[in-house]
């Protein structure tokens, strides 16, 4: 018998969705490729030329079990006590290898009045990036 | 001070990009921002999403970003130093020979950045950039997640599991200033530097706060 569904959030690199989720963040399959960025094919899920097997309690239902594999993968997940929220973390490694290129990671980001910048925008100047806080 | 170097008249193009690292949001940083009226792009950053992707762990830190895009200084302390922690904290003030000391620091800082746009002095090649480069390890990726959890709950009025979730965060990631600070409950006068703060510092011992960058 399937689970209770819920709405959950999920906060990821591909940004913030509300999917519907069998709990423990089972997704199906199309909603799992809009927080992962991974596709689920007949080879498991795949991103680009790379495809990760899903074993049996992975895939169950036509369902994926998205905080699964990306422990799988060993990227860090994070959930509230009731299982509605969830972050899908970014692998250190990843952050380490894209910081080792000396590109410098593009963002976008408001404003004060809501107006979006992205940092590549500035491409064709020097850019002094500084952070800063309230206190 | 960042409106002092975006209004220098250079040849070269350059631009300041601030960016408050606030899990609060543009109303925290409001009264800051307006006070300034900066000629330069003031962006909020209410999931510390810069901090995450450049590794950064306090404010203010800055990156040197060249005209390909290619960081030339990575993550670094940007013109503050370490003389706040002699500072009278009934008066909330320093001592005029300490503040002479902090300000000279600070303007060295700031004419490193105006050579660099002027002549490209002070860019670092490849290689020695890549020596500096923070590394990130899997717990600080793991409280990246924690904080970034900790303060959509917060945001959705669940303060008490959000205040869990930053504690693991920075058990995690006790280097990280931001992810102490942010985790702070505020003062009525918008500041958080309280006792827990203070305590903080002081348990750095002879660690400082604010490495002083290298130039």
């Amino acid at each position: 018998m399937a689970g209770q569904g819920i709405m959950a959030v999920v906060l990821s690199e591909t940004g913030t969705h509300a999917v519907p989720s069998d709990g423990g963040l089972r997704l199906a399959p199309e909603d799992a490729a809009r927080v992962t960025g991974w596709t689920l094919k007949p080879e498991g899920m795949c991103r680009e030329e790379l495809c990760v097997p899903l074993d049996g309690a992975m895939l169950a239902g036509g369902r994926v079990d998205v905080a699964a594999f990306w422990r799988q993968l060993g990227h860090p997940v994070a959930s509230d006590r009731a299982g509605e929220t969830w972050v899908l973390g970014a692998e250190a490694e990843a952050r380490n290898v894209a910081l080792a290129g000396l590109e410098a990671p593009d963002f976008a980001l408001p404003d004060l009045g809501g107006t979006m910048h992205r940092l590549s925008d500035y491409r064709g100047q020097k850019v002094l990036l500084t952070t800063w806080a309230s206190w | 001070m960042w409106e002092d170097l975006q209004t220098c008249v250079f040849d070269a193009p350059f631009v300041v990009i601030a960016v408050a690292q606030e899990g609060r949001g543009a109303e925290q940083a409001r009264p800051w921002i307006e006070r300034v009226r900066p000629s330069y792009p003031c962006l909020i950053d209410d999931e510390h999403r810069v901090s995450a992707l450049y590794g950064m762990v306090n404010v203010p830190q800055c990156v040197w970003i060249d005209e390909r895009g290619v960081i030339v200084r990575p993550p670094e302390t940007a013109g503050s130093t370490d003389h706040f922690r002699r500072m009278d904290l009934e008066t909330r003030t320093l001592a005029p020979e300490l503040a002479a000391e902090r300000e000279v620091s600070r303007t060295a800082y700031f004419d490193a950045v105006r050579a660099w746009v002027r002549t490209g002095r002070h860019a670092l090649p490849g290689d020695a950039a890549r020596a500096r480069l923070p590394v990130i390890t899997a717990a600080m990726a793991m409280a990246e997640a924690l904080f970034r959890l900790g303060l959509h709950l917060r945001r959705a009025g669940q303060g008490a599991e959000a205040a869990e979730h930053f504690a693991e965060a920075s058990r995690l990631h006790p280097e990280s200033w931001c992810i102490f600070r942010d985790a702070q409950q505020l003062e009525p006068s918008g500041f958080a530097g309280g006792a827990a703060f203070w305590e903080r510092v002081r348990a750095l011992g002879d660690k400082p706060y604010y490495p002083p960058p290298v130039l």
